[in-house]
């Protein structure tokens, strides 16, 4: 019998939730305002607990539209500042998300998703206008303590927006992790920040999503903020990560993202010791989405699958990647709990595995067990087209 | 005092008034008793209609930031109305927020800079309507900072519109035949709404109808700002403005008629002071009294502020 | 004719191009020695011009929306002197 691996002393076995707030802190965040609402509630606790401790502050805030002002405020100042909730909560933000993009506000956002069904309203945005948010989908909780701290860094880096799009899954489990402090290139202070010593001197300064300044100083106006906001995306488009397997011989591709891209890989993973040829594609990034590495392995591949716990979102990107260079098709589907919140029928190993086989055997899809009951059925009215 | 509307020369009251005397120039030998600008104000300009009482309260905190030796430690969250063009002529560190959002902001603000006065610049459409639970919110927890209200019962910058505080018979695009209790409701009266709450500590209604309006309206600018540096809670301070243009009236019967209406619902004075809400009573009294005090005042020529 | 002298303790001086002619200046000076101009400034406002008998109190300043005035006390009370029709 071998002796049992020495225990690491450093790791905690803790809550994806306290995970990620452990790992904002570590970042240095040092303000956060959230509402309760499952399944992100924990990580409103978790701040409300951990922040105190560091001189910072965590308000429970009286609905999540004052909790993104308040995290508006203290970034204002210059401070790391964080605000989240789940995608319900997040939509109530939009309007405040789309001014403090154009404001150049680093906000880190996180979602505690009741599934992939946010894909849309994360990477394309509920708010209004142009813009973009940097989005990381990690897969586990150790990715997600690392992607916590690159959220910060990038936002602070391109004074930009960053959301963590996590899940009841990533929330909910445990993991023993140490969170430890990434060390990142340096970045310019903060001189564009307020703290009102500047007040009174003649220099004094705007935090503002609007194109104006101070009287004497130049200004956008409102147009040139939009054209300026527009022109940083391209950017920003360069901090794209994706993880692959498998790729090189790869007839059918699956691509999937975030905590059920752990289930399609152990389940690529069986299929692949059972001959079969499939890879997979995992972006970290959802926005920016990598469209070039899909379009190399659209080049190579039969079909690609895209995998998603939703209606079908993420399809739209894997298909501007692939560029008509192989069909893209769903192999995912609505999958929730009764409660609406976590997991379903569709997060499990076996029914993946037979979803990516029909794909890759060019057998037909079967119905999500249970779902057969909920299908909608056309009315009288609705049989012809509106012309 | 009555108005002398359009008329010019001495033709108007029971005296001559004489010639024209010579205003372009700086007089010497003479003292400057009030300065063209305060401090904080960068330019003249700004893009108020004629007659408008905004300009008025904005001058009124800024005199009284610099007069309690705190500009260099100030910083303004800003709402949407009119008044955010002020966001460019006032010399304040400042965050521009969203329509009814500036008190969180303001929080948010607050809880990174402690030692920092924070106020907001807000209307009545942005806070008593769009940003009516903020406002209750952070004044319940007791935030050290100061909302400014300004409130001239309309929403102005979209036209003159019916807000929460416009009152019963008051036209607007929104309530042509003037606000009926019965279709559209009841005026809220947000100060008294706010003194209420336990974690408002000082919390006055000003106006700038008068020039001893305007100067007791400074005093309570002070008085809140003071609140705060004790760290006593959430300081409030509404002002009744003119706003002729969204009141659809003459420009020089601004005060009148504010007098006559917005000013008789929600009622002049110091609303609430050492944790004691005051009567309705007490400050009809009080106003009566004050006015005396000012007229008597400006009759010897001097104004105290 | 009457030969009339009122004591003056105060001026002002007045931004006639900044003046949006809303006329408040006038009820509130309480000598009323404010009267507007027939005149119309670049942006056609009337503007408010000043007569014998200023206190600087500054009621105009206080009421003013446009930052027109800047006001202003003598050392020592200046006379001022004018022939009136009015008996």
């Amino acid at each position: 019998m071998t002796a049992a691996p020495p225990l690491r002393s450093d790791r905690v076995l803790m809550e994806g939730s306290e995970a990620l707030v452990r790992s904002a802190i570590a970042a240095g965040c040092r303000f956060f305002a959230g509402y309760p609402m499952t399944p992100f509630t924990e990580v409103l606790e978790h701040f409300a607990r951990l922040l105190p401790d560091v001189g910072g502050a965590c308000v429970n805030a009286e609905s999540e539209l004052e909790a993104v002002g308040m995290a508006w405020g203290a970034l204002a100042t210059g401070a790391r500042a964080a605000t989240g909730s789940t995608g319900q909560g997040l939509s109530l933000m939009q309007e405040s998300f789309s001014e403090i993009t154009l404001a150049e506000l680093p906000l880190v956002i996180f979602n505690m998703a009741r599934g992939q069904q946010d894909y849309y309203q994360a990477t394309r945005g509920g708010g209004h206008g142009d813009y973009r948010h940097i989005v990381l989908a990690p897969h586990d909780i150790s990715e997600g303590v690392a992607l916590v701290q690159l959220a910060f860094h990038l936002a602070d880096k391109w004074r930009n927006p960053v959301l963590v799009y996590g899940d009841y899954l990533l929330a909910h489990t445990q993991e023993a992790v140490a969170v430890e402090t990434i060390a990142y290139p340096p970045l310019p202070p903060k001189d564009w920040a307020v703290d009102g010593r500047a007040s009174g001197s003649g220099q004094s300064r705007n935090v503002t999503p609007l194109g104006v300044s101070k009287h004497g100083q130049p200004a956008f106006g409102q147009e040139g903020r939009a054209q300026y906001a527009a022109s940083k995306i391209p950017y920003m488009e360069r901090e794209v990560r994706v993880e692959t397997a498998f790729l090189d011989d790869a007839d059918t591709v699956i691509v999937a993202f975030g905590t059920p891209s752990k289930f399609v890989r152990y389940a690529i993973g069986r299929l692949r010791e059972a001959g079969h040829k499939i890879g997979m594609i995992r972006p970290i990034t959802l926005w920016p989405f990598p469209y070039d590495t899909v379009r190399a392995a659209a080049g190579r591949a039969r079909v690609i699958g895209s995998f998603e716990l939703c209606a079908g979102q993420m399809i739209d990107d894997v298909r501007i990647g692939a560029a008509g260079q192989a069909p893209v098709e769903f192999i995912g589907g609505v999958s929730t709990d009764g409660s609406g919140f976590g997991v379903g029928r569709l997060l499990d190993v076996d029914v993946i595995e037979q979803r990516i086989l029909a794909l890759h055997t060019g057998q037909p899809l079967g119905m999500i067990p249970g779902t057969d009951v909920y299908r909608y059925e056309l009315a009288p009215h609705q049989k012809e087209p509106t012309r | 005092m009555t108005s002398s509307g359009t008329s010019s020369g001495a033709s108007s009251g029971p005296h001559d008034l004489g010639p024209v005397l010579d205003t372009s120039t700086a007089p010497d030998g003479a003292r400057v008793v009030e300065p063209l600008l305060p401090d904080l104000l960068l330019t003249q300009q700004h893009q108020m209609c004629p007659g408008c009482g905004e300009p008025i309260a904005v001058r009124g905190y800024l005199e009284a930031l610099v007069d309690l030796g705190v500009a260099q430690q100030s910083i303004a969250v800003v709402g949407i109305g009119c008044y955010t063009s002020f966001s460019s002529s006032m010399d304040v560190d400042l965050v521009q927020a969203l329509h009814g959002r500036a008190p969180s902001v303001a929080t948010g603000v607050k809880r990174m800079l402690p030692d920092r006065v924070v106020f907001t610049l807000q209307g009545d459409g942005d806070m008593v309507n769009e940003g009516l639970q903020e406002v209750l919110h952070t004044a319940a927890r007791g935030e050290d900072i100061t909302c400014i209200l300004l409130n001239n019962g309309v929403f102005g910058e979209t036209g003159g519109h019916m807000t929460a505080t416009s009152v019963i018979g008051q036209r607007t695009k929104s309530s042509l035949d003037g606000r009926d209790a019965d279709y559209h409701g009841y005026p809220i009266l947000i100060g008294d709404l706010i003194a209420r709450l336990q974690g408002a500590a000082y919390v006055a209604r000003g106006s700038v109808h008068n020039a001893g309006a305007v100067a007791r309206t400074k005093k309570m600018f002070r008085r809140a700002f003071e609140t705060q540096l004790r760290g006593e809670g959430f300081s409030f301070v509404e002002v009744l403005t003119m706003c002729p243009t969204g009141w659809f009236i003459p420009t020089a019967d601004g005060p009148s008629y504010m007098q006559e209406t917005l000013g008789e619902v929600h009622v002049m004075g110091e609303l609430k002071v050492d944790g004691r809400i005051r009567t309705t009573e007490e400050l009809h009294d009080e106003n009566a009294a004050r006015q005396a005090e000012i007229e008597a005042q400006l009759a010897a020529g001097e104004l105290r502020k | 004719m009457t030969r009339i002298t009122v004591k003056t303790r105060g001026t002002v001086t007045v931004d006639v191009e900044t003046c949006k002619g809303c006329e408040l200046c006038i009820p509130a000076c309480p000598p009323g020695v404010l009267t507007m101009s027939d005149g119309v400034n670049r942006t056609g406002f009337h503007w408010p011009e000043l007569h014998a008998g200023c206190t600087g109190c500054a009621a105009c300043l206080l009421v003013c929306p446009d930052f027109v005035f800047e006001v202003f006390r003598y050392a020592e009370p200046v006379d001022h002197e004018f022939d009136s029709e009015t008996p």
